[in-house]
C-alpha cells in the first residue's frame, strides 16, 4: 500500500467496482479499499465464489454482478480486501487497518462508495436472541449457503423482504408468515407516483412475480400489520401482532425483520460533509450534486451511500463520480467529462423512475420510526429505553447529542449505528419538533472500533 | 430585554456564577450561542484534580475540592463524583526527584494534599501498573465526575433559584451605555447593569470588544474512550514526564487524554482528530498497562477550550470599565475549579472583593 494515490475508492460494491474500472482505464493511480474478503458489496456478495445453483436462486439481478467483478479483476486498480477504513477527514486522509497494521494514506480525490445498511427499527422485543435483520440472513445465505432450518417469520416492509422470502421459498425454507407493516394509507400516497414508475415497469413486474410465486406456494401473507412484538423468556418464543383489528400470535424461534435500507454515512459524517434529511427516503444522506461532489472539496460519493437508488443506479453513479474525479485531477477536460457522462446519466435517470413510487409505497409508519412504547430498548449497547430517551429530552434542550451525554444512549461499541436514527425520531417526536438536517448524533470517529494496539501500530508505522 | 446581571456563556463557569448569584438573591440571565454545556464543559475528561496545579491555583483548587466533596449540598446531585485519588507516576530517578521537589514546595506553602508514595504503596494502589514504575505523587482526595451531569445539576439548581438560561443566543456586539451595557445578540438586544464574560474559548473576542484584548488561544483537545472493561484501576493516572491522562469511569470505560491537540478550524468550529497523536497516546497507555492491547477504542472527540499563555485563567473585574467581569481561559483544567469560581465571581460582583487570593489571575497581567 502506498502513502498516496490520485484516487482512493472506499467500497467494492457496484458503485466502487464500476468506478475503479473507469478510473484505471484512464491510467491514474487508484486504490480500492473494502472490508469484505472479495468484491461485490452487499448485492453481489461472494459473487465470485457462490456455486451456480445458489447464484440461480439469488436471481438474475445477482448474476449480473459476475461480469462487473470480472472487469474489475482485469483492471489495474490496487485492490485491498479485508481492509477496514476507520477514518476519513476533510484533508482526504484515510485511516485504514490492513493485515492488523494501521496506516494513514491520502489521496487527491476520495470516492466514498460505502453503500447502505439496513434501517434499524426498534420494536418491543427486537433485542431477543432469535430476532435478526433479514439482510443478515441474506448475507449468511449468499456467503455460506446457510438457511434457517426450523422455519422463520418474516416481518417488515420493502422490496428486499419480498426478495428474501422468494429466495428462501426456492430453497425450501419454511416461511411461517410474511407480515407486512406497510399501512393501507401508503397505497394512496404511492398512487400519484405510479405513472412514472411504469417507465421502469420491469421492476414492478418482478415484484408481482415474486408475490405470485409466494402465493402459489401457499405462504401466509398479511398486509397492514401493526403492533409487532417479539416475545420470549431469554430468547424468542413467539411473536404477536395486530391485523384487521385483532391480536394474533405465532410460535417461532426465528424472526427476520427488514425495514428498508438507508445510506451508510459514517465515513462522510466523520469527514464533516454536510448531511440532509431526506423525508421521502426517511433517512439522512450526504448533500451532493449531480457529479457526486459532497460539501468537501475532493470527497465524492456514489451509490446507495449517497441516497438509496439501487444497484444499477449505483454503478452509473460510480462512473459519473469518477469522471468528475478525473476532471478535477486534470486527466480529462470538461468537455470530455460531459461527453462521457451522457450515456451513464441517461441510464441512471431511467433506473430512478421507480424510486418515488417505492419510497411512498414502502414508507415506514411514523409510530414505528419513533416508538411510543416506553419500555422498548433503543440503545442495545447501553440498554437505554425509549422512555429514558423521552425523559431526557427536556433537559437536553431537544438535542439528540445532549440526550446522548445525559443518557449514554449511543455511546457503546456500536457507536450509535443501531440507535442514531431512532433517537433522532424519538427526540423530535417528544419535543414536538420537526425532524431536521441536524437531528442525528454528530459522528464520532473511529468509524470502526480499533484496539489500542492497532492504533498504536500507527505510530510505529510512521516512525519506520 | 432588561436584567441586572447578564452572563455570557452557559458552560460550567457561567453556570456556577449564575448559581452563586442566584443563591444571594440576584436576578441574572445566562445566554449561550449554542446550549448549556455544548463546548468544553460538556466534552471534558471529568477530572477533579488538585494534584500538580500551578502554585497560584492551589488555594482555589483546595477550596473547590472541599465543595466537590459536598457537592450534593450545593446542587442536589452528586454529579457522579468519585474520589479514588489522582496519581502522577515516576518512571525513573529523575522523575522521582522532580516529584519530591514538588511535594516539598507544596508542603512549604502549608498544604498537605500532595504526598509522595514509594514503589510498594504505588503497586498496592495500582496493582495493574507496569513494573518499571518506581513511585508517585498522589492526592488522595482527588477524583472525577461526569461533566455533563454536573453542568446540568448546576443549571437546574440555578434555575430553581430564579436564574434564566437562553440558548441559541449569540452575542454579536457589546457596548457600554452609561453605567450599564447594551448587548446585541441573535435574539435581540439585552440591557444589563452588569456583564460577565464566561465565553470560554470565545472570550477573547468579547474581551476585545470591551476594549480589553487578551492573548487567548483557542485549542481543541482530544480524548478517546474505550469499550467497558471489568474494573481494574481506581485512581486517575498521570505521569511525570509523559503525556498521560487515564481513568476508568464508573461504568468500566477508559477515558484517555492528556494534552492531545486536534486540528482546529475555529471559525467553522470544526475539529479534525490527529490520529498520529492519539496513536502515540495509545502507545504510552500500553507502556504503563500492556495488558490493555486488545481493548477497543469506540470514540474519539475534541472539545474547544481557551488557553492563556501562562496556562492559568483570567478571573477578574474589568480594568477598563465599570460593571464588567471576566472568568475564562481555564486552559484545560476548569471543571475542578468551577464551583469556587462561581463563589469568587459572586463575591467580586456583589462585595467588590474575593476572599480567596485572585491577584495572579488579573486581566491586566498581560499589559506589559
Ligand atoms: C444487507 C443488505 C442486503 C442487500 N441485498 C440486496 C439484494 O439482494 N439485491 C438488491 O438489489 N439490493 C440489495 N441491497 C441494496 C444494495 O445495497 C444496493 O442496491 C447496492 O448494493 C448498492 O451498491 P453500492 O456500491 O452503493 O454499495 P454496496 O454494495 O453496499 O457496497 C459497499 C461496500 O463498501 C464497504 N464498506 C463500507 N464501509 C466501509 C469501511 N468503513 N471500510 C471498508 N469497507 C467499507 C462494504 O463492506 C461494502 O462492500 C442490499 C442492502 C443491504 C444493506
Ligand atoms: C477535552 C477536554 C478535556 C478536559 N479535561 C478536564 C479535566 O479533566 N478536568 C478539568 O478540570 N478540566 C478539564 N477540561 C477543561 C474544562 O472543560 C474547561 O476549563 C471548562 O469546562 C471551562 O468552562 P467554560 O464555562 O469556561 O467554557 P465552555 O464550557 O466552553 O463555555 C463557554 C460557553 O460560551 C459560549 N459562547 C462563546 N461565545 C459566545 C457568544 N459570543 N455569545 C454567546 N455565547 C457564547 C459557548 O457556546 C460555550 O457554551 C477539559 C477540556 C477539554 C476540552
Amino acid at each position: 500500500m502506498r502513502d498516496h494515490y490520485q484516487l482512493i475508492i472506499i467500497g467494492a460494491g457496484p458503485a466502487g467496482l464500476a468506478a475503479a474500472v473507469t478510473a484505471t482505464n484512464h491510467g491514474i493511480s487508484c486504490a480500492l479499499l473494502d472490508e469484505q474478503a472479495s468484491p461485490g458489496g452487499q448485492i453481489y456478495r461472494a459473487i465470485e465464489s457462490a456455486p451456480a445453483t445458489r447464484a440461480q436462486v439469488l436471481g438474475s439481478e445477482y448474476q449480473q454482478g459476475k461480469t462487473l467483478a470480472e472487469e474489475f479483476r482485469a483492471c489495474s486498480v490496487e485492490y485491498f480486501p479485508e481492509c477496514k477504513v476507520w477514518s476519513l477527514n476533510s484533508e482526504r486522509e484515510v485511516g485504514v487497518l490492513y493485515k492488523d497494521q494501521s496506516k494513514i494514506i491520502s489521496a487527491d480525490q476520495v470516492l466514498v462508495a460505502s453503500g447502505a445498511i439496513e434501517r434499524p427499527v426498534p420494536f418491543p422485543g427486537w433485542t431477543l436472541p432469535g430476532v435478526m435483520q433479514a439482510g443478515a440472513g441474506q448475507i449468511l445465505f449468499k456467503s455460506a449457503g446457510v438457511i434457517p432450518s426450523d422455519g422463520v417469520v418474516l416481518a417488515g416492509s420493502g422490496p428486499l423482504l419480498l426478495l428474501l422470502a422468494w429466495q428462501y421459498m426456492q430453497v425450501g425454507v419454511e416461511i411461517k408468515a410474511m407480515l407486512d407493516v406497510t399501512p393501507h394509507s401508503n397505497f394512496l400516497s404511492a398512487l400519484t407516483k405510479f405513472p412514472r414508475a411504469l417507465l421502469a415497469h420491469h421492476y414492478l413486474t418482478k415484484g408481482l412475480i415474486y408475490q405470485r410465486d409466494l402465493k402459489r406456494a401457499g405462504i401466509v401473507s398479511k398486509m397492514a400489520v401493526s403492533n409487532l412484538k417479539a416475545e420470549g423468556n431469554g430468547e424468542l418464543q413467539s411473536i404477536s401482532y395486530r391485523h384487521l383489528g385483532r391480536e394474533h400470535s405465532i410460535e417461532t424461534g426465528l424472526l427476520m425483520t427488514h425495514f428498508g435500507v438507508i445510506p451508510d454515512i459514517w465515513l462522510t459524517q466523520a469527514a464533516g460533509c454536510q448531511h440532509r434529511r431526506d423525508s421521502s427516503q426517511q433517512c439522512w444522506r450526504p448533500q451532493h450534486n449531480e457529479w457526486g461532489n459532497t460539501s468537501i472539496d475532493g470527497i465524492l460519493i456514489a451509490g446507495d451511500g449517497a441516497g438509496i437508488n439501487g444497484v444499477r443506479s449505483a454503478e452509473y453513479a460510480g462512473r459519473l463520480a469518477v469522471l468528475q474525479a478525473l476532471f478535477s485531477l486534470g486527466v480529462i477536460s470538461q468537455a470530455e467529462r460531459n461527453q462521457q457522462s451522457i450515456n451513464p446519466r441517461k441510464q441512471m435517470r431511467k433506473e430512478r423512475h421507480i424510486r418515488p413510487f417505492l419510497e411512498a409505497y414502502f414508507a415506514i409508519p411514523q409510530n414505528m420510526l419513533a416508538t411510543t412504547d416506553k419500555s422498548t430498548i433503543i440503545c442495545r449497547c447501553e440498554e437505554i429505553t425509549a422512555g429514558e430517551i423521552r425523559a431526557a429530552v427536556d433537559n437536553a434542550h431537544g438535542d439528540s447529542n445532549q440526550v446522548k451525554y445525559l443518557s449514554r444512549c449511543g455511546m457503546g461499541p456500536c457507536q450509535g449505528r443501531q440507535c442514531a436514527n431512532a433517537v433522532a425520531h424519538i427526540v423530535a417526536d417528544a419535543g414536538g419538533e420537526a425532524i431536521s438536517d441536524s437531528s442525528l448524533f454528530r459522528g464520532r470517529p473511529p468509524v470502526a472500533p480499533l484496539t489500542l494496539a492497532q492504533l498504536a501500530s500507527l505510530s510505529a508505522e510512521n516512525a519506520s | 430585554m432588561n436584567t441586572d446581571i447578564l452572563i455570557i456563556g452557559a458552560g460550567l463557569i457561567g453556570t456556577s456564577t449564575a448559581l452563586q448569584l442566584a443563591m444571594r438573591g440576584c436576578r441574572c440571565i445566562v445566554i449561550d450561542k449554542a446550549s448549556p454545556g455544548r463546548h468544553a464543559s460538556g466534552s471534558n475528561a471529568g477530572g477533579l484534580r488538585q494534584l500538580n496545579r500551578d502554585l497560584a491555583e492551589i488555594p482555589l483548587s483546595v477550596a473547590a475540592a472541599k465543595m466537590w466533596h459536598n457537592i450534593e449540598n450545593l446542587v442536589d446531585s452528586d454529579c457522579d463524583a468519585r474520589f479514588p485519588g489522582q496519581i502522577r507516576v515516576a518512571e525513573n530517578q529523575s522523575d522521582m526527584h522532580k516529584l519530591e521537589q514538588r511535594a516539598a514546595m507544596v508542603r512549604s506553602m502549608g498544604y498537605q494534599h500532595e504526598e509522595m508514595i514509594g514503589r510498594k504503596e504505588l503497586f498496592q494502589i495500582v496493582p495493574a501498573l507496569a513494573p518499571h514504575c518506581i513511585g508517585a505523587l498522589i492526592c488522595r482526595e482527588d477524583g472525577y465526575a461526569r461533566p455533563y451531569h454536573a453542568l446540568t445539576a448546576f443549571r437546574q439548581k440555578a434555575e430553581s433559584l430564579g436564574a434564566s438560561f437562553h440558548s441559541d443566543c449569540e452575542v454579536y456586539n457589546i457596548t457600554q451605555e452609561g453605567d450599564g451595557w447594551s448587548v446585541r445578540t441573535s435574539q435581540g438586544t439585552y440591557n444589563s447593569s452588569i456583564v460577565v464574560n464566561c465565553a470560554g474559548a470565545w472570550a477573547g473576542e468579547l474581551a476585545a470588544q470591551m476594549q480589553e484584548p487578551v492573548p487567548l488561544t483557542p485549542k481543541a483537545l482530544m480524548l478517546m474512550v474505550t469499550e467497558r472493561l471489568p474494573h481494574f484501576v481506581d485512581p486517575v493516572m498521570g505521569a511525570e514526564s509523559r503525556k498521560l491522562s487515564f481513568k476508568q469511569m464508573q461504568n468500566g470505560t477508559l477515558i484517555i487524554g492528556g494534552a492531545l491537540v486536534a486540528k482546529l478550524d475555529f471559525e467553522q468550529e470544526r475539529t479534525d482528530i490527529d490520529w498520529q497523536q492519539l496513536a502515540a497516546s495509545a502507545k504510552t497507555v500500553l507502556d504503563f498497562f500492556p495488558q490493555l492491547q486488545d481493548v477497543r477504542i469506540v470514540r474519539a472527540w475534541a472539545g474547544i477550550e481557551g488557553f492563556m499563555p501562562d496556562n492559568i485563567p483570567v478571573i477578574s473585574a474589568s480594568h477598563k470599565a465599570n460593571n464588567a467581569y471576566h472568568a475564562f481561559g481555564f486552559s484545560a483544567h476548569g471543571l475542578q475549579l468551577s464551583p469556587v469560581i462561581g463563589l469568587i465571581m459572586a463575591q467580586l460582583i456583589l462585595d467588590g472583593l474575593s476572599e480567596l487570593p485572585i491577584e495572579p489571575f488579573s486581566i491586566s497581567r498581560f499589559n506589559h
